[in-house]
């Protein structure tokens, strides 16, 4: 029987904030756009997000793009391509007051205007005092934005698949896309998306480790569609560990915490961010913070009665603004921990969070690959926005406010080049069994039965094998045999067998299909990581602990074909200031 | 610990059961992670879950008779045997998974979006701090359907009773000073059923997981119609 198939301009996978701008700009310009959601868009991990959304807006004190662009890039450790930079610093200001309009309950300042807390790695003045960038809905942003961006698109009438799994894109023999293959989860049937642009906006791949701040879909399955259609991944060796984790647990503690005042003490009492960042303290980058405890705690100077923590210190603040103003946080420190944070410290470790690296676009959130001609040539029909893309705006270390930032201002760039590229290419290509059969054998690979291991042994040894070979601190022999192990990993799934064929709402397949990505994810994170010889940002190697801009001012590329690599240049010229050159980075 | 789970598969199953499973229980141990320890000892049970701090509102579920997302509820606090069933008053898909479409049509029924008329400024539409006070209990919703599958009204008119998520996001938008939609929403919500069904019987108040108050929200929408009306 032919598989059913619909047809739209634009299809979106993922609606979290990028998938959700996106569409809205499309459905407001009247393309036919359809939103693919493996569960109800309000589920999807934009909702969260904590903190807030950085934006030079100058509510609390004297701000400007220009400075919130040196930040990112001094940020990104010189990683960033300043042209994406400048462009996302520059939309920042106009992207945040547009959600306002859509209705975003942000919190307010005295005047009306709204509220914005200092965050870490924000200056003024090119590196001078600290600046307050970080518009902020108490400590709920990212659910704020997400239900705001939906309910907006409900005005609009936007074409939702709920529950509908992605498979694997389609691509012709020209190498354009041209859809998706999806599953209906209630009913197990498969279901052709024929499409003139589809954009992938899947999300991160947290669940790649053991422990981590990331939701249950947080799988990377976007990006692994990617790389099963010959697109490399960018950059994926950058994995931002966020430095306040629940211990133990991996609940997000926001940055925002340290923002509104708090910091954190070592097991001597100790105000350790001193010895690390004199001047930033705790709200220096996210890299720094996390390494300093990940050595405070190496180093015998933990808290607790295993010494495997530190500890965040809120209560000096007062129970007003803890409550008032990080009121989710401390829901999760009573569910989790049963603490008042306004009372008592909150123990915290790092803890896997956010991929830096994914799916490389250009500015308009093209996808860009090396494949005949160039570095960057664009593979016609396919755009990627979010987490699981690589533009690059965040280079080697993320900062906090900025993921909000990036999927907005992104996910409204794909769209409108959408609109431009529909209007060039006005008619759907044929769609032909061949360009199908690849992401339908991936499917009914799932149906093979007989004796294998579960799905759930396997994936929680991934989590394991990641956690240990590709943490905070890395070094060539224990990531080369992370490499072997995954190598063995792979050829296990081969083994592993589904004891549940049965078609309704069969999530046990769903996590199948899920593991075949979260391998192939960690698969270009380990390579890559073992790839790059210096230290910089987020990726951290001991044996190479200098940042070496004469050979590894590059992004890497990583290819699922033969697990190859290579490289390409970073773009330091932005696009009408100054280019910020590489020089030491201290905060 | 014993779990006592609702199964139910239509593909194989004529009627639906219960299940029970023993599962270790360590410190600290909420129940999704007990329903996850059920899915390892058998991969054919269903039930939605993601982020597992209570903000995506997916798990939703009924435990001992009362609704309550897995995730944040603490095994400790539970009597045993527990008794986990899905959602009242939703068709069963399989398991502890419901159809939802009805919730969110309703929640889709009261333009859960934020209207405005007059020309947008530049910058953001001013609010001051105490009308931004005023959305704080009201813009933290989950849309987990706690509250609305355990109402009553909901139970016997879920097709023309808007119920209390959907009242609350009613009120939300009603509340908010940038809204410019206020009669609009007043009169869609007129007639016998989709505000006045609501008997305040406050199941919903009892169950959020959120600690939120449709009940109140109710109320304050029939109060600004009062005085609208008058």
């Amino acid at each position: 029987m032919p598989i059913p198939t619909r047809h739209f301009d634009a299809l979106i996978l993922g609606a979290g904030g990028a998938g959700l701008n996106a569409a809205l700009r499309l459905a407001g310009a009247d393309a036919r756009v359809a939103v693919v959601s493996k569960v109800f868009p309000t589920r999807s991990h934009t909702v969260a997000a904590q903190g807030g959304v950085n934006a030079a807006l100058a509510n609390v004190m004297p701000d400007n793009w220009h400075w919130h662009m040196y930040d990112t890039v001094k940020g990104s450790d010189f990683l960033g391509d300043q042209d994406a930079i400048e462009y996302m610093c520059r939309e920042a200001i106009a992207t945040v007051y547009e959600l306002e309009h859509a209705g975003v309950p942000f919190s307010r300042l005295d005047d009306g205007r709204i509220y914005q807390r200092p965050f870490g790695g924000q200056s003024q003045n090119f590196g001078g005092d600290q600046a307050a960038r970080t518009c902020a809905a108490a400590d709920r942003t990212g659910h704020a934005i997400l239900h705001t961006l939906y309910q907006q698109n409900l005005r609009a009438r936007t074409h939702f698949f709920d529950e509908f799994f992605a498979i694997d894109l389609l691509r012709d023999d020209e190498g354009y896309v041209i859809g998706a293959l999806v599953l209906e989860i209630e009913t197990g049937e498969p279901l052709i998306i024929a499409s003139k642009t589809t954009l992938i906006a899947t999300g991160g791949y947290g669940q790649v480790f053991r422990t981590s701040t990331n939701a249950f879909i947080n799988t990377g399955d976007g990006m692994a569609m990617a790389l099963r259609v010959g697109v490399p991944l960018m950059d994926m060796e950058f994995y931002q560990f966020h430095p306040t984790g629940v211990a133990g647990k991996g609940m997000l503690i926001t940055e925002g915490a340290r923002g509104e005042g708090g910091y954190l003490l070592n097991g001597d009492g100790e105000r350790f961010m001193e010895r690390y960042a004199p001047r930033a303290l705790d709200l220096a980058s996210r890299d720094v913070v996390s390494r300093a405890i990940a050595t405070e705690v190496r180093e015998g100077r933990g808290c607790g009665p295993n010494r495997d923590h530190v500890l965040l210190k809120l209560d000096h603040l007062g129970a007003d603004v803890v409550h008032h103003r990080l009121p989710g946080i401390s829901d999760i420190c009573r569910t989790f921990v049963g603490i008042d944070p306004a009372k008592d410290p909150i123990p915290v470790f790092p803890t896997a969070h956010y991929a830096m690296g994914g799916i490389p676009t250009d500015r308009s959130a093209r996808v860009v690959a090396p494949l005949r001609h160039g570095p960057e040539e664009v593979v016609p029909g396919l755009y990627a926005a979010g987490e699981c893309a690589c533009v690059s705006v965040h280079g080697a270390n993320r900062l906090g406010g900025n993921s909000l930032l990036d999927i907005l201002v992104f996910g409204r760039a794909a769209g409108q080049d959408i609109l431009r590229y529909l209007k060039e290419n006005p008619n759907h290509r044929p769609l032909t069994d061949s360009v199908i059969a690849p992401a339908m054998a991936r499917l009914e690979r799932w149906q093979r039965r007989g004796d294998g291991e579960p799905v759930h042994v396997v994936k929680a040894d991934l989590r394991k094998l990641m956690e240990d070979h590709c943490g905070v601190f890395r070094t060539e022999a224990v990531m080369a045999e992370g490499v072997e192990k995954l190598v063995a990993l792979r050829e296990r799934v081969e083994g592993v067998r589904l004891t549940d064929h049965s078609q309704t709402f069969n999530t046990a397949r769903i996590e199948a299909l899920e593991l075949d990505n979260l391998v192939d994810v960690g698969m270009a994170t380990l390579c890559s990581a073992l790839f790059r010889q210096e230290s910089r940002g987020a990726h951290s190697r001991v044996d190479y602990p200098e940042r070496d801009d004469q050979n590894w001012l590059r992004h890497s590329l990583y290819f699922r074909d033969g697990d190859r690599m290579d490289s390409k240049p970073v773009r330091t010229k932005p696009l009408t200031v100054e280019s910020f050159p590489p020089k030491p980075r201290v905060y | 610990m014993k779990l006592s789970v609702y199964r139910f598969n239509p593909d194989t199953d004529q009627r639906p059961a219960m299940q029970d499973f023993e599962v270790e229980v360590t410190p600290g141990m909420m129940l999704r992670e007990a329903l996850l320890e059920i899915k390892k000892q058998d991969e054919t049970f269903a039930f939605r879950h993601s982020c597992g701090e209570g903000v995506c509102g997916s798990d939703g579920m009924n435990v001992n008779g009362r609704n309550c997302l897995a995730c944040i509820t603490p095994l400790a606090e539970l009597k045993e045997p527990i008794l986990v069933r899905p959602l009242p008053g939703r068709p069963v898909i399989r398991d502890l998974v419901v159809d939802m479409t009805q919730f969110y049509d309703q929640y889709k029924a009261v333009k859960p979006y934020l209207v405005r008329e007059d020309p947008l400024p530049e910058a953001e539409i001013r609010q001051t701090p105490a009308e931004r006070d005023r959305l704080d209990g009201l813009y933290e919703c989950i849309l987990c359907g706690c509250c609305s599958t355990a109402c009553p009204s909901f139970w016997w008119n879920p097709e023309r009773f808007h119920g209390p998520a959907a009242l609350l996001q009613a009120w939300r938008f009603l509340a908010d000073s940038r809204d410019q939609a206020t009669d609009a929403r007043l009169d869609a919500l007129e007639g016998p059923y989709k505000l006045f069904r609501c008997h305040s019987i406050m199941n919903c108040v009892e169950v959020c997981p959120k600690g939120l108050n449709p009940t109140r929200a109710i109320g304050r929408i029939k109060d600004l119609m009062l005085e609208k009306g008058v």
